[in-house]
């Protein structure tokens, strides 16, 4: 039989949550836990007349990273939007739970969030609602015992709703260009507030508004990453060692970063607005440039930090 | 309940709570067997946003600062979080994280966090007004949700009176205290009547 | 949403030693399939579980036709599928299979 298999994807954009999972860790590493085999399937979704997926949209497990211990899970953006319903939150709270209790000498060197997703599934609502909330106290539970929690966004459903909230939880995030991290979706703030509040189809808007490169500017995400998986490898390697431990005087830097950009820029309501604020050079064609261009910029005043 | 109904019942010898700016509330407060408390909140249906958020953040870390461990009471009566582009383009993930993470700190430091409920309370704001205390109770009036029915139809393309039907025999997607209580996300439910002064004592226990 | 299986016998046992591999996602298009060794050499089965009612027959058809060309005897295919275009469905089937006999 010809090789059906595809090639392996080096793509983070287009490759699934198992793809990602095997370019990001160190070779044949990777054991996953409550794998698709043992079919902890949603059990409320054939109610609404829907197939669901036999690992629930998220695979969890444990695996080397650059030779260290790592815990992981990593969301199926393309499974009904890569969205928390009660079984796949229950797997990430489960996983976060287990580093915290095995944290120490013989414990994971960091937590790894491959984050997809839109938010809460709405067919499982306040299951979804619950899960996040207790995924973000498992979170500030698992940095407080002295592990990174590590965010990697940059797949087609990008980090919305609670799963934006989660990423701002998370030690150090990474992101590439295709990646948004928001709470609102834009066609939810239309909805809301009209058209010219938000235009969701203007996807330049979208982007300067919710996008990676806004977010990396202004200091919302740490790593600005080309879209290869290999290129988020090596972004999680080198933050691992540089990331913020969960107590006052981080918070308290914390606060101190979110009101100065508050009292900086919040009359602002596009990204080129901020930029010209900040003395970037050329504002207006910050999100058309390449990738090496827009890193050769330097970010604004803070956001080059360790808090959160 | 109005907050100053609210206010008083929890607070019968008085209290220092006073409204801030974008809709947050803040002040001290006494509980008997509890000594001082910190009342923190949103309210006036006012949604969540950036403003409210860092403000209310910054209440609870001067809280911790001040290191006595006195309990630390959230009221909320808001909306979602705040729907602007604006809020979003600064990083309202950010500001709604900070807020959940400040309470997180300060239940591991020791002050017993609370949120009392009693408006509205959806999605985001949910997340980071009444579901990041220790305890979520809801007053009369509370009326937590994820998303209202009709936008869920909307978003999902199921008919409304299809989610009306599978709501009444499942608590897993439906706005409401009910619901919320069945999962064990709302702790207690407080009936008008009663003085809430006695049931918050004994919650802060 | 459609629930059915389908059995078949096989001539010979797929090849290979790995227990178990998955392949594709249950999106739209698409379909997610989960394949174990689990069954007696010469049988076969794929369970499907579809969110498009009605094509029954013509899964049958796909699945047997599979089951002819490449003789997966002892395992068993799980398929939760969201609307896939029968060629797709051959197409996930196949690699699930070279999953399974790939040593590599």
């Amino acid at each position: 039989m010809s090789n059906l298999v595809q090639a392996v994807e080096a793509n983070w954009y287009e490759a699934s949550a198992r793809e990602r999972i095997t370019g990001l860790l160190d070779a044949e590493s990777f054991v996953e836990v409550l794998g698709p085999e043992q079919r902890a399937t949603s059990p409320h979704l054939a109610q609404f007349d829907l197939t669901g997926a036999f690992d629930d949209g998220i695979v969890v497990g444990r695996g080397r990273l650059d030779g260290q211990q790592v815990l992981l899970a990593a969301q199926e953006g393309r499974f009904l939007g890569g969205a928390f319903g009660e079984v796949h939150g229950a797997k990430l709270v489960g996983l976060l739970r287990a580093a915290r209790d095995s944290a120490g000498r013989a414990g994971p060197r960091a937590v790894l969030l491959l984050l997809d997703t839109g938010g809460v599934r709405l067919q499982e609502a306040n299951a979804g609602e619950l899960a996040i909330s207790e995924i973000i106290h498992a979170i500030v539970e698992v940095r407080s015992a002295g592990i990174p929690v590590l965010a990697l966004v940059g797949g087609r459903a990008g980090a919305f709703g609670g799963g934006g909230i989660i990423t701002a939880c998370c030690s150090r995030i990474v992101v590439s260009e295709h990646a948004r991290v928001s709470v609102s979706g834009p066609e939810v703030i239309e909805t809301n507030k009209g058209v010219e509040e938000f235009d969701s189809k203007d996807r330049a808007l979208v982007w300067r508004v919710c996008g990676a490169r806004t977010r990396y500017l202004t200091g919302g995400v740490d790593r600005y990453v080309k879209g290869s998986i290999q290129d988020f490898r090596e972004a999680a390697i080198a933050l691992i060692a540089h990331s913020p431990p969960f107590k006052l005087a981080v918070l308290k830097a914390e606060q101190q970063r979110l009101s100065d950009r508050l009292q900086r820029f919040g009359d602002c309501r596009d990204a080129p607005e901020i930029w010209r604020k900040a003395g970037l050079p050329e504002p207006e064609h910050i999100a058309e440039i390449s990738d090496d261009a827009f890193l050769a910029i330097q970010r604004i005043k803070g956001a080059d930090h360790v808090a959160r | 309940m109005s907050l100053d109904d609210v206010l008083t019942s929890l607070f019968p010898t008085g209290h220092q709570v006073e409204r801030g700016p974008a809709g947050t509330l803040h002040g001290l407060a006494k509980v008997d067997g509890h000594g001082k408390v910190t009342v923190v909140g949103i309210v006036g249906g006012t949604p969540l946003g950036v403003d409210a958020a860092i403000l209310l953040a910054g209440h609870v870390l001067a809280a911790v600062e001040a290191g006595d461990r006195a309990p630390i009471v959230f009221l909320a009566d808001t909306s979602s979080q705040n729907m602007a582009r604006r809020d979003e383009l600064l990083g309202l993930n950010e500001y709604l994280a900070h807020l959940t993470k400040s309470l997180a700190l300060a239940g591991a430091h020791g002050h017993r966090t609370v949120s009392l409920l009693f408006g509205h309370a959806a999605a985001g704001a949910f997340i980071a007004a009444a579901l990041s205390s220790q305890s979520l109770v809801a007053l009369p009036g509370a009326a937590p949700s994820v998303m209202d029915l009709p936008s869920i139809s909307r978003v999902t393309k199921l008919p409304l009176e299809q989610l009306e039907r599978l709501a009444k025999s499942t608590p897993i997607f439906a706005p409401g205290v009910k619901p919320l209580f069945a999962i064990g996300a709302v702790t207690q439910t407080w009936e008008g009547g009663q003085p809430f002064a006695s049931r918050l004592a004994d919650l802060l226990r | 949403m459609e629930q059915f299986q389908v059995h078949g016998t096989a001539k010979s046992r797929a090849g290979g030693h790995r227990r178990q591999a998955t392949t594709g996602v249950n999106a739209s298009g698409n379909l997610e399939v989960l394949v174990e060794r689990v069954l007696p050499d010469h049988e076969c089965q794929v369970e499907v579980a579809t969110a498009v009612a009605g094509f029954r027959t013509v899964w049958e058809a796909v699945i047997e036709e599979f089951f002819e060309r490449t003789s997966p005897g002892g395992l068993r295919f799980s398929i939760n599928d969201g609307g896939a275009r029968p060629d797709t469905v051959t197409l996930r089937l196949m690699q699930s299979v070279q999953l399974m006999e790939d040593e590599a």
